[in-house]
């Protein structure tokens, strides 16, 4: 028999029945909500259903909330009655809360791995596309929509194909300046963003095993941006190392038995993947994107590209549809964009190695004047953390603003939105037309890229800073 | 669930490549209006002018293409957000099926758990689909632009009457046909999940928390 992939050890694991078709039945052993879930759990409540197993679901709130200092009743106004919802709900259900203020709030996949709800070796779900991201801790994690959330409420389980199996090899040393926001960014732009439709990701090599787990969970959470619901990383000492002592991880003669399962967690030497793609490390240098979808990217150091240049006529369309948006013009510096708005924060970006990127960045240099800047945690924890060792201080002192944790404006539902034809540079996943608010456009980049244009004014090398 | 077995019915090109879900329905509409009422909502940043008023450019806006229930559409159809209110807002403007290259992973599955069929086409089988239709939209031309789908022997026919095979997983083509709703059908079920879940929790305890 041929070697497994890391993937189809989890995927078999959890397997309840097999449907035919390359359908299973599967298992769920995680599953996560935000505070949109009030109306999946008011639902089964209503079909006379049950939540079966309210053990393995944990909550949190971070879409809707609003992210404003010392946020109140009031700033929380125009959508609280989502909260109040999904407060008595989790509380009917018996699920673990993570309510505004307590250690553990904040964006669900910041809050899963930090709170080590996430463990290796699980299958995880939530409703919403970024649960790729648990897939750095060595998870296969998936996003789903609102009717297969009613399912896994029910039932803990869910109906899936089997996709196929991608590898994407990072090898070599990542030059300074270049973080794993860019090693990802890069490869979406190489690849496309349907580049991975139909398979689940692994990211592995030696840039991969290079990574600490903040910097992975940032590589698996693009891989949506790549078109594969999953992206996932080999766990290893690292990962050990990382969910050690953390609330959630087991403890004692538990965690022994655990870190012996999740040795064996890795593909297997002669396992086969359905399509092979490598990547050399070396030649990446800090990406910017340009356009309205995450593979319109390119080097900071280019000009934006000519849809001329493009052979496919729909391709060319859709680039020149990108310009006009932007309000970019081919051949001009991307250098040369002057912005308005910098957002650090997001599921992709709001970790502590990224907040303390982006300080590193900002101390000791001020905010263009023109420049609003935002920087919002991940989670309670992280904000705690960031405050004590004074990095807020630091943010504050250059004129950046420290939010509340949350979401905010990597979608902007909780109204943190830019103005129609303000121009941000993001450390989020997504720039969509009007994903930070109707006519916005967002430029995504590494926190440390985000802090240099913040500082310069305009999109800029944060080698060059 | 509604049953999906056939349909006969105008389609309406939308031949952009990446069309996202934020752009099949834009968060602050999912956000503040009820399930049922997305549909003008439906495409917004490109179904209307700044002003408000319908774009003229937007195939879905034409005279031709009114009443449309099948879209075509390019490469990578509702990519990135699960949201599936992006279905929802597609059935709230009459929607029942959708032909593309290729489709965002999340969206795929979650048409089939509210009845609107996704199908794959070759990329090349698309773009001819398209022009057909536009054909079919021309002055003089003596044909409308319709398809025909049969999910039974699944086949899309076009307005020349070229016929075009599909495929499409049995367990999702069956469910579709008859109507299924899956959390139903998983719950009869129960018995085998309780085994899983028993020997799960024997093989790897640290996965089930002590609250």
């Amino acid at each position: 028999m041929p070697g497994q992939t890391l993937f189809d050890k989890i995927w078999g694991r959890h397997v309840i029945a097999d449907l035919g078709d390359d359908y299973a039945l599967l298992h769920i052993s995680r599953h996560l909500m935000h505070d949109g879930g009030g109306r999946g759990l008011a639902m089964i409540k209503s079909a006379g259903q049950t939540v079966r197993n309210p053990d393995l679901t944990f909550a949190t709130f971070d879409h809707v909330i609003s992210t404003e200092p010392g946020r109140t009743h009031d700033t929380l106004k125009p959508y609280a009655q989502r909260l109040y919802d999904m407060r008595s709900e989790a509380k009917r259900w018996g699920i673990k809360l993570f309510d505004l203020g307590q250690p553990g709030q904040g964006i669900i996949h910041v809050v899963g791995p930090e709170q080590g709800i996430t463990l290796p070796g699980t299958l995880l779900v939530c409703g919403d596309s970024h649960t790729c991201t648990h897939g750095g801790m060595g998870a296969i994690a998936f996003g789903i929509g609102a009717t297969e959330v009613i399912h896994v409420l029910a039932t803990q389980s869910l109906v899936q194909r089997k996709p196929k199996r991608l590898r994407v090899t990072f090898e070599g040393t990542r030059h300074p300046g270049v973080t794993p926001k860019d090693m990802i960014l890069h490869l979406i732009g190489q690849i496309g963003t349907a580049g991975g439709t139909g398979y689940a990701v692994e990211y592995a090599g030696s840039a991969i095993r290079a990574l600490e787990v903040e910097g992975r969970l940032t590589i698996c959470n693009l891989s949506i941006e790549l078109g594969a619901k999953i992206g996932m990383i080999a766990p290893d000492e690292k990962t050990f190392e990382y969910l050690k002592g953390r609330p959630f991880a087991p403890t004692g003669a538990l965690w022994d038995r655990a870190v012996a399962d999740w040795r064996a967690l890795a593909s297997d030497a002669d396992a086969v993947f359905d399509r092979e793609v490598t990547v050399d490390v070396g030649k990446i240098v800090p990406q910017i994107t340009w356009g309205t979808s995450p593979e319109q990217v390119i080097p900071v150091t280019d000009t934006v590209p000519d849809p001329a240049s493009a052979a496919d006529p729909d391709k060319k369309k859709a680039m020149q549809m990108a310009l006009d948006y932007m309000g970019l013009t081919a051949g001009q510096r991307i250098q040369d964009a002057k912005i308005d708005w910098v957002f650090i924060g997001s599921c992709t970006n709001s970790r502590i190695s990224d907040l303390r990127a982006a300080a590193a960045v900002a101390k000791g240099r001020k905010v263009a004047g023109h420049v609003r800047a935002w920087v919002v945690p991940g989670s309670e924890n992280i904000k705690r953390q960031a405050e004590a060792e004074g990095i807020d201080r630091v943010f504050k002192e250059a004129g950046f603003e420290w939010r509340e944790p949350g979401c905010s404006m990597c979608l902007a539902v909780n109204g943190d939105t830019i103005a129609p034809g303000q121009r941000s540079v993001s450390t989020s996943n997504r720039n969509f037309v009007g994903r930070q608010g109707p006519g916005g456009r967002t430029h995504l980049a590494s926190p440390a890229m985000a802090a240099a244009a913040a500082i310069a004014g305009h999109i800029a090398d944060v080698r060059s800073i | 669930m509604k049953a999906f077995t056939e349909l006969d019915a105008i389609a309406s090109p939308v031949m952009r490549q990446n069309i996202d879900t934020d752009i099949v329905i834009p968060i602050h509409r999912l956000r503040d209006v009820a399930q049922a009422e997305l549909g003008p909502y439906a495409f917004e940043p490109l179904r209307y002018l700044p002003d408000g008023s319908d774009n003229p450019e937007f195939p879905l806006n034409k005279p031709a293409y009114k009443g449309a229930e099948i879209l075509v559409a390019d490469t990578n159809f509702a990519c990135g957000s699960s949201r599936e209110g992006a279905v929802w807002a597609l059935m709230g403007m009459g929607i029942r099926a959708v032909i593309a290259p290729s489709f965002g992973p999340i969206f795929h599955n979650n048409c089939f758990q509210n009845g609107v069929l996704p199908i794959q086409l070759d990329r090349a089988d698309v773009l001819a689909i398209a022009a057909e239709l536009e054909g079919a939209t021309r002055p003089g031309a003596n044909s409308e632009p319709r398809l025909a789908i049969n999910l039974h022997d699944r086949t899309v026919t076009t307005p020349s009457g070229r016929k075009i095979e599909f495929k499409v997983d049995g367990i999702r083509r069956d469910a579709l046909l008859k109507g299924l709703n899956e959390v139903e059908l998983t719950l009869t079920r129960e018995r085998e999940i309780a085994a899983h879940q028993a020997k799960a929790r024997a093989a790897a305890p640290w996965l089930y928390p002590t609250r």
